[in-house]
């Protein structure tokens, strides 16, 4: 019992000497994750903490520049564009959050099972995965948007879809690797069933990796999702997001009023970039090896 | 030649199962109407029998298989469905946008590739050099730039602030007329035309639309190109044309560069479905009138034949350029074959 504990907290400092060591090295890491904690906070708190009513409208005060009392100026109905731009980190972090976790369960699942057992299940996902990677993703998404309905829901269904085979096919190479590795079997020796082994011995072996991809993705997903609300789809107008206030202040760029749109935007591209790099640095402390 | 020549075959014969599973997946997205698709072709003034008889007439009460055939039917006869906003068939309209967006997609693709690739090249000769860290921030901020933003930056400051671009409204301005069509590309049609003139106001309307896009997808090329260029010089047969004495242009260019291009024409089949998914969002913010805003126009008013078209035609586009990506591997490297797998 000892020298477990003490084996696993010499590897537990080992790993931690080893994070310290990444992002001593990697400072921009550091900042990605501060910037995610502070995009997180604006999710959460957000919504107590703008000094406006990100939906009152306010004729008088229409298209004002950014100045002291609106420090991103307002829009066309003299909303306060950085209330609004706050409020939507909620709705765009839930959709891409949600998207991302339905992809990894299901891809999981299905790349655990297809990895495992291969045959003729292995063969037809396989397929199925090919398939879904033979359209331009996002094209993919706006036909399942247009056929599922215009609804936020089927955002983050059609996101999820299209991220599937990502998933699925990490964990597929990562199971199968390891299926008739010698820990694998002496799990199954030890009177352990296939789905124990598999879900508690091998799967959690997966998940390194997984995590890039987890962060990877959510980027991408956030971009999806305010692509699609660009077009129109899913978020329906008063309700703030930043895709759709992009496409508002689309309008307005091209007499001048640069705020409108810049912001909302703005926001959208430090996240997406606090993920990518947040990915990066995830694959540094994970897999020392990929760096470029 | 022959053996190379039934390789091209048999790899050509590879993009029929996925053809084919690329038509199941949109004819299930012709079914997954919400609601029953009967009423909503029948109309909002349709009766019980009238839904009835539409039903019949689209084939609705027929076993899910027989739908299935018909439906393949219609698509090898190139019937895609009327749009309810044009009154046109959609195949029509389709072919009448297409050369919009394959002008756009394609000038940015040159142009991206133009740029990424040498600047890939330097960044991995000069690892560490001003060249390096240019390369290494273009690519972290061209993956992050969603690009419909990216377009209305560009217009803000060459349209509103500098004066230098054109209105971003559709590929010509409309002191012009458009040029005769031959191909449907502005810029080949002008030029046989011998027009000099519509040709670079065509090409004024092009540049910043294209290098949104080209922006985008400059990313993913310039990393790869890198990569695979570091790899490739730090090999041993690199290292061995060092030291029999062969030029640095050489060695670059005629061992370590054709090397190194493979994974990046790999990566290019990445990218394209990138840049058609984002051509949707830059031909939406320049008006342009492709394909892309053709849909956008589409789901404004739900005509769902025309996206279901839209969405087919793209994936079939795309399922064609892996394949000219596949086959000119065989150009590049004469090592590989299809039939080997």
């Amino acid at each position: 019992m000892t020298t477990t504990t003490a084996s696993s907290v010499s590897r537990q400092s080992g790993l931690w000497a080893h994070l310290v060591y990444v992002l001593r090295d990697n400072p921009v890491t550091l900042l990605s994750f501060a910037l995610f904690a502070f995009f997180v906070g604006s999710a959460v708190f957000g919504p107590l903490l703008v000094p406006y009513d990100p939906l009152a409208t306010n004729a008088a005060q229409a298209l004002q520049p950014p100045s002291f009392s609106h420090w991103f100026g307002t829009d066309n109905l003299g909303r306060d564009v950085f209330s609004r731009v706050i409020v939507a980190t909620r709705l765009d972090l839930s959709i891409s959050v949600a998207a991302v976790a339905l992809s990894f369960v299901i891809g999981s699942v299905l790349g655990a099972i297809a990895g495992y057992w291969g045959g003729w299940l292995d063969a037809v996902l396989n397929r199925v995965f090919d398939t879904i990677m033979a359209f331009p993703l996002f094209v993919l998404a706006m036909g399942i948007v247009a056929a599922l309905g215009n609804t936020i829901e089927n955002i983050v269904y059609a996101t999820a879809i299209i991220n599937i085979p990502f998933y699925a096919r990490l964990v597929r190479a990562e199971v199968n690797i390891r299926r008739e590795s010698g820990f694998a079997l002496a799990a199954r020796l030890s009177g352990n069933s296939h789905w124990r082994v598999l879900a508690f011995h091998i799967f959690p072996n997966a998940l390194p990796p997984m995590m890039v991809q987890v962060s990877l993705n959510l980027g991408w997903a956030i971009l999806n999702a305010a692509g699609l609300s660009f077009i129109g789809l899913g978020v329906r107008p008063p309700e703030p997001e930043w895709g759709i206030m992009v496409a508002q202040g689309a309008d307005f760029v091209v007499s001048g009023h640069w705020w409108v749109a810049l912001f909302p935007g703005l926001w959208l591209m430090l996240a997406v970039f606090t993920f990518n790099l947040m990915g990066d640095g995830l694959r540094d402390i994970v897999d020392p090896r990929r760096r470029t | 030649m022959n053996a190379q020549l039934r390789s091209v075959f048999w790899r050509i014969l590879q993009t029929l199962p996925v053809v084919f599973g690329v038509v199941v997946i949109s004819f299930v997205l012709t079914r997954a109407l919400p609601g029953d698709p009967a009423v909503y072709f029948a109309g909002a003034m349709a009766d019980e029998q009238s839904i009835e008889e539409v039903r019949v007439a689209l084939g609705l009460d027929k076993p899910l298989w027989h739908q299935f055939f018909l439906y393949v039917g219609d698509l090898l006869q190139g019937d895609l469905g009327n749009s309810i906003s044009t009154g046109q068939p959609v195949l029509t309209d389709l072919a009448m946008r297409l050369p919009a967006s394959l002008e756009l997609t394609l000038f940015a693709l040159v142009l991206a590739c133009a740029i990424a690739i040498p600047l890939g090249v330097l960044a991995a000769v000069r690892q560490g050099s001003w060249v390096d860290h240019l390369c290494r921030v273009l690519v972290t901020a061209g993956v992050s730039l969603p690009t419909f933003f990216t377009g209305i930056l560009l217009i803000y400051v060459f349209y509103y602030l500098l004066g230098i671009a054109p209105s971003p409204l559709g590929r010509l301005d409309f002191i012009y007329f458009e040029p005769p069509r031959v191909t449907g590309f502005y810029l080949i049609d002008s030029l046989i035309d011998g027009d000099p003139e519509t040709f670079f106001a065509a090409l004024r309307q092009l540049i910043l639309p294209a290098t949104t896009l080209a922006l985008f997808t400059l990313a993913p090329i310039a990393r790869m190109t890198r990569a695979s260029m570091l790899t490739a010089l730090s090999s041993d047969y690199i290292r061995t044309a060092r030291a029999a004495g062969l030029s640095g242009a050489m060695v670059l260019f005629g061992y370590a560069f054709r090397n190194a291009l493979l994974p990046v024409v790999t990566t290019l089949g990445m990218v394209f479905s990138f840049v058609l998914g984002a051509n949707v969002l830059v031909e939406k913010v320049f008006a342009w009138p492709g394909i892309g805003s053709y849909a956008v126009e589409a789901l404004v008013v739900s005509d769902y034949a025309a996206i279901q078209g839209f969405v087919l035609a793209m994936a079939l586009l795309f399922v064609f350029l892996n394949l000219v990506i596949d086959l000119s591997y065989t150009l590049i490297d004469p090592r590989i074959r299809f039939n080997a797998k």
